[in-house]
C-alpha cells in the first residue's frame, strides 16, 4: 500500500486542451438520449461547479439515477447537507434542499426528521464535513437511529479549500497540509458508524456506480440509521498532489485494489502494468452491516414514524 | 530591508514564522488557508525547529490546542475567518479570561447565512467583545507589522491578539512588502518568558472554577489588562520605529504609519470619515478628490479596535462636526458597531455621526460611489444610516413577493 508505487502509472492523458472527449482522437460521439434521471435536477443551476473528472459528479449522477428508478418527483424527500463539493451537489437537484453549517447537517436533518416524519430525509456530506469538524454528530445519529439515510462521499481530502489533510487521508499521502506526506492513520467510517450503533452499513465506490445505486436504494428502503460510503476522488487536489493522473486513472486505481474487478479487467492493457500494485488500502464492499432496533421517533412514539 | 512583491497570506506567513511560533494548527477556511498551508510548510520543511504544526478537526479544536500550548509556556499561533470564528468563539473567550497571549489571524470574510466566502467584517466583529485586542491591517505591510506587535504585545500584557485583514482584498492581493530581518525581530520579540505555566515541577491549577465572590474582580482585572493595551501600543509602535527604521504599518516608502488611529487630511476638515481595514485606500482617494473640489474634508483610520481608543479619535476629529464611518458590518435590527463606539467616545463633542454600511459580502466599494455618497454628508444630506449602493429595486420587489411589510 503505498503511493509511490502508483505515481509510476501513466495511463491516459486527458484530451489536448480545446478537444471535448467526445471529438477527442477524431471520433465524434452521437449526443446520449436524455436520461431519466435528467428529470431530477435543476437545469438552471447548470453548468455545475465540479471539476472534470471528479468522482462526486459520478456519485451524483448514479444517486439520481437510483432516485429516479424509485420516484417520479422527489416532493417527499428532502436532502440535506453541510459544506464541501460532495455537500454542494444537493443544490442541484430538484426537491426540497437544506444547505447549512459545515459539519451540521445530521443535525439539521434529525430537526427536520422529528419534525415530519413522514419524509424521507437524505444527508449528503463528505469526509471532512462527516468525519471531521461534523464526526460528533455523525457518531450521536447513528447512536439515535434516527430514520434517515446519510451517503458519505469519501474522497480522502478536504476538496473544496484546496485539499488538505482529512481525518480520512491514506498514509503517506501528499496534501497541502502534510507536504511530507501523511504521518496520521485515518478514519474507518463505515465502521466507526456501525459501533456507534448504525442499523445499515454500506460502503461503496464512484467506480461501480450499480453496486452504489443497489446500496443506496437499499439504504433508502432501510428504517433506522442507515450510512452508505462512497468512495470516490478527487482529482484537482488528492490526484494532483500525488500525481496519480486523471479521473479514469483515479478510477482505476479503485478498481485495483480490488480482486474482484482485477479479474475483469484483466485483458485491460492500461492496468496489467500495475495491478499488484494497490495504493489503497483493501476496502470490503457492499453492505458491511445490517440489524434493527426501534428508530428514534419510534422510541418517541411520533405519528408518521416509519412511513 | 528589500522590499518584495508578496500575496498577502504569504507575507503574514513570513512574518508569523520570524516570530518564532512554537505550535501552529488551524483547520482550513477561505480565505485564511493560503497563510496556514505557508506556515505549515515552513514547519514541516525543519525552517522553524523546534515547533509543531497540528492539523486538527476543527476551528473549535484549533483554538482549544492553543489554548493548551500556551498554558505550558509555548508561542502559539493560529488563524481562521468566518463561520471558523464563530464556531471556536468558546475557546476565544476560553482564551481570553485566563489571559493567555495568542496570536490568530483573522483573514475577514461575511457570516452565513446565505454562505458567502468574500469579505466584510462581521466575522471579527461578531467577537469584538471577547476580551482579545483586535488589530486592523490597512494594507499587506500592515498586515506584516501588527503580526510583529501583536506576539510583542499578548506576551507583554498577558492578553490574546488578534489581527484582522480583509479576506481576498489583502489576502491575495500582492503588494509590495518589506520583510525585517530575523535578527531585527529577536531585538523587538524577546523569547517568550509566561507568567505563569503548567510544569509538573511546581503544579498549578489552570482555568478552575470562580464564583460570585471573585467573578466580577476577575473581569474587572481583565479589563484593566486589556485597556493597557492602550498605552503599550503607541509605545510599541515608537520602538517598532527605532528597531525597523520605518514607522508601523507604514508602506514602503511612505513614512505614515500609525497604531492606536492613522489621521489623512484631517487639517481644518469640518468632516471626518472613519473606517478601518483596506477600505481606507478608496476612501482616502474620494477624499483627495473632495478636497481638491474644495472640500474640508478628512480621514480617521482605526488600527486599534479593541480595546477602543476613544481618547485618540477624539484628538483626531478635533474640530470636525461631522463624523461619518464606512462599516464593513452592522448589527441587523441596530446599527453600527464602529458607529456605537465613536458615538460614544463623542458624546461631548458636539458632532453628528453618521453610518455607511459598505462591502457587505465582498459588494465592491468603488471610489465613484464613496464620493457621491460622501458629498451628501457635506451638503448636510446624509441620514444617519445608509447602504452602499443598496439595489433598492431588488429590495421592493422581494419584499412585495414575500408579503406587504
Ligand atoms: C466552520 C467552518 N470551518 C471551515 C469551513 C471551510 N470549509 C468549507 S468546505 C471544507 C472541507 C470540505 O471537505 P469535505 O467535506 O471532505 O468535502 P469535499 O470538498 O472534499 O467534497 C472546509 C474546511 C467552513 N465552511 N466552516
Ligand atoms: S476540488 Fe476536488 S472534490 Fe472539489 S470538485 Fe474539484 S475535483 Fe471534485
Ligand atoms: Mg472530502
Amino acid at each position: 500500500m503505498t503511493l509511490e508505487s502508483l505515481k509510476k502509472t501513466p495511463t491516459k492523458g486527458p484530451p489536448p486542451r480545446g478537444e471535448s472527449p467526445a471529438t477527442a482522437g477524431g471520433t465524434t460521439l452521437p449526443e446520449p438520449p436524455p436520461s431519466a434521471e435528467k428529470r431530477l435536477l435543476r437545469h438552471g443551476m447548470m453548468p455545475h461547479m465540479l471539476c472534470p473528472g471528479c468522482g462526486h459528479g459520478i456519485v451524483f449522477e448514479a444517486m439520481l439515477r437510483a432516485l429516479a428508478s424509485r420516484y417520479e418527483q422527489l416532493d417527499d424527500v428532502a436532502f440535506v447537507a453541510g459544506i464541501g463539493c460532495s455537500s454542494r451537489v444537493v443544490g442541484y437537484i430538484d426537491a426540497c434542499t437544506l444547505h447549512t453549517t459545515h459539519g451540521r447537517p445530521l443535525t439539521f436533518a434529525t430537526g427536520l426528521k422529528l419534525a415530519r416524519p413522514e419524509l424521507k430525509v437524505v444527508v449528503v456530506t463528505g469526509d471532512g464535513d462527516g468525519l471531521s469538524i461534523g464526526g460528533n454528530h455523525l457518531i450521536h445519529a447513528a447512536r439515535r437511529n434516527v430514520d434517515l439515510t446519510c451517503v458519505l462521499f469519501n474522497n480522502e481530502i478536504y476538496g473544496m479549500t484546496g485539499g488538505q489533510l482529512a481525518p480520512t487521508t491514506i498514509p503517506g499521502a501528499y496534501t497541502s497540509t502534510s507536504p511530507q506526506g501523511n504521518a496520521e492513520s485515518p478514519f474507518d467510517a463505515a465502521r466507526l458508524v456501525e459501533a456507534a450503533g448504525a442499523t445499515y452499513v454500506a460502503r461503496a465506490q464512484s467506480y461501480r456506480t450499480r453496486e452504489f445505486e443497489d446500496l443506496f436504494l437499499r439504504a433508502l428502503d432501510h428504517k433506522g440509521f442507515s450510512f452508505v460510503e462512497v468512495m470516490t476522488d478527487c482529482t484537482e487536489y488528492f490526484g494532483r498532489t500525488n500525481r496519480l493522473g486523471n479521473g479514469a486513472d483515479l478510477l482505476f486505481s479503485q478498481a485495483r485494489v480490488e480482486p474482484a474487478i482485477d479479474a475483469d479487467l484483466a485483458g485491460r492493457s492500461t492496468l496489467k502494468e500495475v495491478r499488484s500494485t494497490p495504493v489503497r488500502p483493501v476496502l470490503e464492499m457492499g453492505v458491511l452491516h445490517e440489524s434493527s432496533r426501534p428508530t428514534l421517533e419510534e422510541s418517541m412514539k411520533l405519528s408518521g414514524a416509519g412511513s | 530591508m528589500p522590499v518584495q512583491q508578496l500575496e498577502g497570506s504569504r507575507a503574514v506567513a513570513e512574518a508569523v514564522a520570524l516570530c518564532r511560533p512554537e505550535v501552529v494548527c488551524a483547520y482550513p477556511i477561505s480565505p485564511q488557508t493560503h497563510i496556514i498551508e505557508a506556515v505549515g510548510a515552513m514547519v514541516k520543511s525543519g525552517r522553524l525547529t523546534p515547533c509543531e504544526f497540528v492539523n486538527v478537526e476543527s476551528e473549535f479544536a484549533a483554538m482549544s490546542v492553543s489554548i493548551g500550548a500556551s498554558a505550558t509556556g509555548a508561542r502559539a499561533y493560529t488563524a481562521t475567518a468566518s463561520q471558523g470564528l464563530l464556531f471556536m468563539a468558546e475557546a476565544v473567550f476560553n482564551a481570553a479570561g485566563l489571559g493567555l497571549p495568542i496570536v490568530m489571524t483573522v483573514a475577514n470574510r461575511a457570516v452565513g447565512a446565505p454562505i458567502n466566502i468574500w469579505n466584510d467584517h462581521s466575522d471579527s466583529m461578531a467577537l469584538r467583545d471577547a476580551g482579545w485586542v483586535q488589530l486592523f491591517a490597512e494594507t499587506n505591510q500592515a498586515a506584516v507589522d501588527l503580526h510583529l506587535l501583536a506576539f510583542r504585545l499578548a506576551e507583554e500584557l498577558s492578553v490574546p491578539v488578534m489581527v484582522c485583514m480583509d479576506g481576498f482584498i489583502l489576502t491575495h492581493a500582492f503588494e509590495p512588502v518589506e520583510l525585517p530581518t530575523q535578527e531585527q525581530v529577536d531585538w523587538f520579540l524577546p523569547r517568550y518568558v509566561p507568567r505563569q505555566e503548567l510544569d509538573p515541577e511546581a503544579p498549578i491549577t489552570i482555568g478552575a472554577m470562580v464564583g460570585p465572590e471573585a467573578f466580577e474582580e476577575v473581569r474587572y482585572l481583565a479589563h484593566l489588562r486589556l485597556l493597557r493595551a492602550l498605552t503599550r501600543v503607541p509605545e510599541l509602535a515608537s520602538e517598532f520605529e527605532t528597531m525597523f527604521g520605518r514607522p508601523l504599518g507604514a508602506r514602503p516608502g511612505s513614512a505614515v504609519g500609525g497604531s492606536l488611529v492613522t489621521s489623512y487630511r484631517t487639517e481644518g476638515a469640518t468632516t471626518v470619515v472613519v473606517a478601518l481595514g483596506s477600505v481606507l485606500g478608496t476612501v482616502k482617494d474620494a477624499v483627495d478628490e473632495l478636497r481638491t473640489e474644495g472640500h474640508p474634508i478628512g480621514v480617521v483610520g482605526l488600527t486599534t479596535y479593541r480595546p477602543f481608543p476613544a481618547e485618540a479619535l477624539h484628538g483626531a476629529v478635533e474640530g470636525a462636526h461631522r463624523v461619518v464611518v464606512v462599516e464593513k458590518a452592522f448589527g441587523t435590527g441596530g446599527r453600527g458597531f464602529v458607529t456605537d463606539d465613536v458615538a460614544i467616545a463623542l458624546r461631548d463633542h458636539d458632532v453628528a455621526v453618521h453610518t455607511i454600511v459598505a462591502g457587505l459580502g465582498g459588494r465592491p466599494i468603488s471610489e465613484e460611489s464613496l464620493r457621491r455618497v460622501l458629498a451628501t454628508a457635506i451638503t448636510g444630506d446624509l441620514p444617519a444610516m445608509s447602504f452602499l449602493d443598496l439595489d433598492m429595486g431588488a429590495v421592493t420587489a422581494e419584499t412585495r413577493a414575500v408579503r406587504p411589510l
